[in-house]
């Protein structure tokens, strides 16, 4: 079995909300992404060991050993003043777990799962970990029956994809903007390789979910969700689109500022979806 | 006697209470002023001290505290003393049990269970319509929430598939009522995912119904099967409980000098004491009261021979507290394996114990241990085996952490498990997460859902805006609501994350 490693920012062993049925959740340290109004933006960056987290936490939980952060979780109270701590957005806690060690997670949790899905962060950066372990559970017999499912943000290529595709069950893709100066302000990258992972996850037949963050004055407008319908018209009437709100849950900065999207404005934007043929528009249960 | 007279006088005026409640609480009052059954000084000073606790059964035990009629009885054979021929059709069948019912007597007054519906009533259903037997039962259903509103009353479903179980299910979703409780004994090799997949349904829209393990609960019992009744208790049907006493863990921890001084001294005492207690009130149940006088017994709804006693604890989170701290350890129930595995050896010394006490007229001679789910006036004091209200960890951690224990407890323990509304879209991890606790060895899944206007208090059941309509003198139709008024006051179930909270009874007036 290969020694590599993931980056690991945490593990849940109960999500109802990364995929069918119940999934033991993975979120991958680390993202090609560096967005303002991101929720989890501890998640984006990778440890460089400067330290600077060390004096932040009042359990000195967080050391430098031979020039590495070390992380002692049975000191941490979990008060996550070291991520605020942080100058690139990284987390000194994260866990490094093999192949092994996941196949070990999920046996323990066995009887509660529906299947796993890799998360982030973005997942895919850590792509061979990915590979590594979906073709470990996909020939483990006690595993059988658990799905492998990965949330993305699509900028993964098309030769990458059809190494990752026949190991995956489905993928849950976020497209955060249609207008390309939109998507570059909003996540420093263009989304020319998310909107063409789209297509190439629906052609598989992997593509369980397309994801929409709405953020009021942004990606709310009339054009946005013009292109929205445009796309998964062509993407399929059928094609489940889940509308997600734009709220200020662990958003740092600037986007603190920014007014957090209304249950109305996302029932008007379902409502129109709707009326444009699409079957499957699904909006948040709760807006926190 | 001016306090008491001012008691009764405040409960004739109260003007949040129906009078029907108020004759209820009347007659507590006149039970109570009857003195106890002797009791040995030393168990009589810690019943003061409710070291033990006889959940205020009241002085004189005139009726078991569960009974659990065979209700096949009557529609097989109909009743002489009730006068009563034997239903012919599924309205007579649904006539015959509401009258029943009201011949069925329990700690609280009302029935506590109500039978297996779906398997008393499918010999009734051949050639009526799938829309007639929807009817009929939603009928049934507001009949036995307006007329026996107390949410301790419980129906039981399963583990078969069949028409009446849907018909329940689907009416019990969309009455949205307190009462009747409802539990469906889920068995996996046979029931089919189907209608679980249905509970899940239920469980979101209404926090009902419970899912009991069915294979672990029929090993226990015997041929003539058991029921799911009250606050998740597991008993034997044609029989019942004549009494629930509980231990409290936490007062017995804090006499302790460490875990071994806990285990070998003081818990083995404490728990003598409460059989004494038990051994007292059914002693006068069987030998004073005359309840075994009864139609019940001559018809042969009930056997005097199938009365069980059950031996309750709590506290289990507030004793292993208090004995990892007098250990030096930081580790927390439900969160770290040395605190869980603590509080497994205590639950094997309690079940040990219990199986080694010969006990007169009680079922099997031996009572049966019960994770006691809570009074609405414990305050401080986690029901049962319980993780301490909120400090649950995720789902999937918590069950893990207490299925060890449930084994050992054949009369009844409950868990929980609390999911936020994320869940509604996804009732695929609902009963994945079902499954698993089953699997896993749990007697039992409960799980509220946050956000429901039903909110599950401990076994029962009360609607957030009854709560709110008592508190403001309004009055509620439901006995239960009281219990859940006083413990979102006293218990903080309202503000907590995920409303759960324990209690089981009610004291008394105003208590």
């Amino acid at each position: 079995m290969s020694d590599i490693r993931a980056t690991v920012s945490k593990v849940l062993t109960f999500s109802c909300v990364d995929g069918p049925g119940n999934r033991l959740v993975l979120f991958l340290q680390g993202c090609n992404f560096d967005c303002p109004g991101c929720h989890n933006p501890h998640t984006i960056g990778v440890c460089n060991d400067c330290g600077d987290c060390i004096p932040a936490c009042p359990q000195q939980a967080l050391s430098l050993v031979g020039g590495a952060i070390a992380f002692d979780p049975a000191a941490c109270d979990q008060c996550d003043l070291c991520l605020l701590a942080c100058p690139i957005s990284a987390n000194p806690m994260v866990q490094h777990l093999s192949v092994a060690d996941v196949l070990d997670l999920l046996r323990a949790n066995r009887l509660f799962l529906s299947g796993i899905t890799v998360s982030g962060g973005e997942a895919t950066m850590q792509l061979k970990f990915i590979l590594a372990l979906f073709a470990a559970i996909k020939a483990a017999p006690d595993l059988a029956g658990l799905t492998c499912f990965v949330d993305t943000n699509g900028h993964l290529g098309a030769e990458a994809w059809a190494r990752l595709l026949p190991l995956t069950d489905g993928v849950m893709l976020d497209i955060k903007a249609f207008a390309p100066e939109r998507h570059l302000a909003l996540t420093g990258q263009s989304n020319a390789r998310s909107l063409a992972s789209a297509r190439i996850l629906r052609a598989a037949g992997k593509l369980h979910e397309l994801r929409y963050l709405m953020v009021p004055g942004q990606t709310d407008q009339d054009d946005e969700i013009a292109a929205l319908i445009d796309l998964t018209q062509e993407l399929g009437a059928d094609t489940r689109l889940k509308l997600n709100a734009f709220q200020h849950h662990g958003v740092r900065g600037a986007a603190r500022d920014w007014p957090t999207m209304q249950r109305a404005g996302v029932e008007a934007a379902a409502a129109r979806l709707r009326d444009a043929g699409l079957s499957q528009v699904v909006t948040p249960v709760v807006y926190i | 006697m001016f306090d008491s007279n001012d008691t009764l006088r405040g409960i004739v005026n109260d003007p949040a209470l129906s009078f029907a409640q108020k004759a209820r609480y009347l007659s507590l009052e006149a039970e109570n002023s009857l003195p106890y059954p002797p009791l040995a000084p030393e168990t009589r000073a810690a019943l003061d001290a409710r070291v033990i606790c006889d959940m205020y059964e009241g002085n004189a035990p005139y009726k078991p505290r569960y009974v659990l009629p065979d209700f096949s009885v009557v529609l097989a054979k109909g009743s002489d003393w009730l006068e009563l021929p034997v239903p012919q059709t599924l309205d007579e069948a649904i006539s015959t049990l509401m009258i029943a019912y009201h011949h069925t007597p329990s700690v609280t007054g009302m029935p506590v269970y109500l039978g297996s519906l779906d398997a008393l009533l499918l010999p009734f259903v051949d050639g009526v319509s799938d829309d007639d037997l929807y009817r009929q039962i939603r009928n049934f259903w507001r009949y036995l929430d307006r007329v026996l509103p107390d949410a301790f009353m419980h129906a039981n479903i399963g583990p078969s598939d069949n028409r009446v179980a849907r018909a329940i299910l689907r009416a019990d979703a969309e009455l949205q009522q307190i009462a009747p409780n409802l539990t469906l004994l889920y068995d996996p090799a046979t029931s089919g995912e189907d209608i679980l997949a249905q509970a899940a349904g239920n469980i979101i829209a209404c926090s009902k119904p419970h899912i009991a393990n069915h294979p672990l609960h029929a090993a226990t019992f015997d041929d003539r099967g058991y029921g799911i009744v009250s606050c998740y208790n597991a008993l034997p049907v044609g029989g019942g409980a004549s009494t629930l006493v509980r231990l409290n863990l936490k007062a017995v921890a804090e006499r302790s000098r460490d875990e071994a001084d806990f285990l070998d001294r003081v818990l083995p005492h404490c728990m003598d004491l409460a059989f004494d207690l038990m051994r007292a009130r059914i002693d006068y149940l069987f030998n004073q009261s005359h309840f075994f006088d009864s139609f019940l017994v001559t018809e042969g709804w009930i056997d005097r021979d199938r009365f069980t006693a059950m031996y309750g604890v709590f506290a289990m989170a507030e004793a292993v507290a208090i004995l990892q701290a007098k250990a030096g350890r930081a580790g927390r129930y439900g969160h770290d394996d040395a605190a869980n595995a603590l509080a497994l050896r205590i639950t094997q010394a309690l079940a040990a114990r219990v199986e080694a006490q010969p006990m007169a007229n009680v079922w099997r001679g031996r009572a049966m241990l019960h994770s006691q789910a809570g009074l609405s006036t414990d305050t401080g004091l986690t029901p049962g085996i319980r993780i301490a209200y909120g400090d649950e960890p995720d789902p999937v951690t918590h069950v893990r952490a207490l299925a060890p224990q449930h084994q050992y407890f054949p009369s009844g323990v409950s868990e929980i498990v609390t999911l936020d509304e994320t869940i509604r879209a996804n009732p695929g991890a609902l009963v994945q997460l079902c499954k698993g606790a089953l699997a896993s060895g749990f007697r039992e899944f409960t799980a509220n859902v946050a956000g429901n206007d039903l909110v599950r208090v401990t076994g029962y059941m009360i609607r957030l805006s009854d709560v709110r309509r008592h508190e403001a003198a309004q009055g509620s139709r439901t006995n239960t609501t009281a219990l859940g008024a006083e413990a979102a006051r006293k218990t903080d179930i309202l503000n907590r994350k995920p409303r759960v909270v324990g209690h089981e009874r009610h004291p008394g007036y105003g208590q």
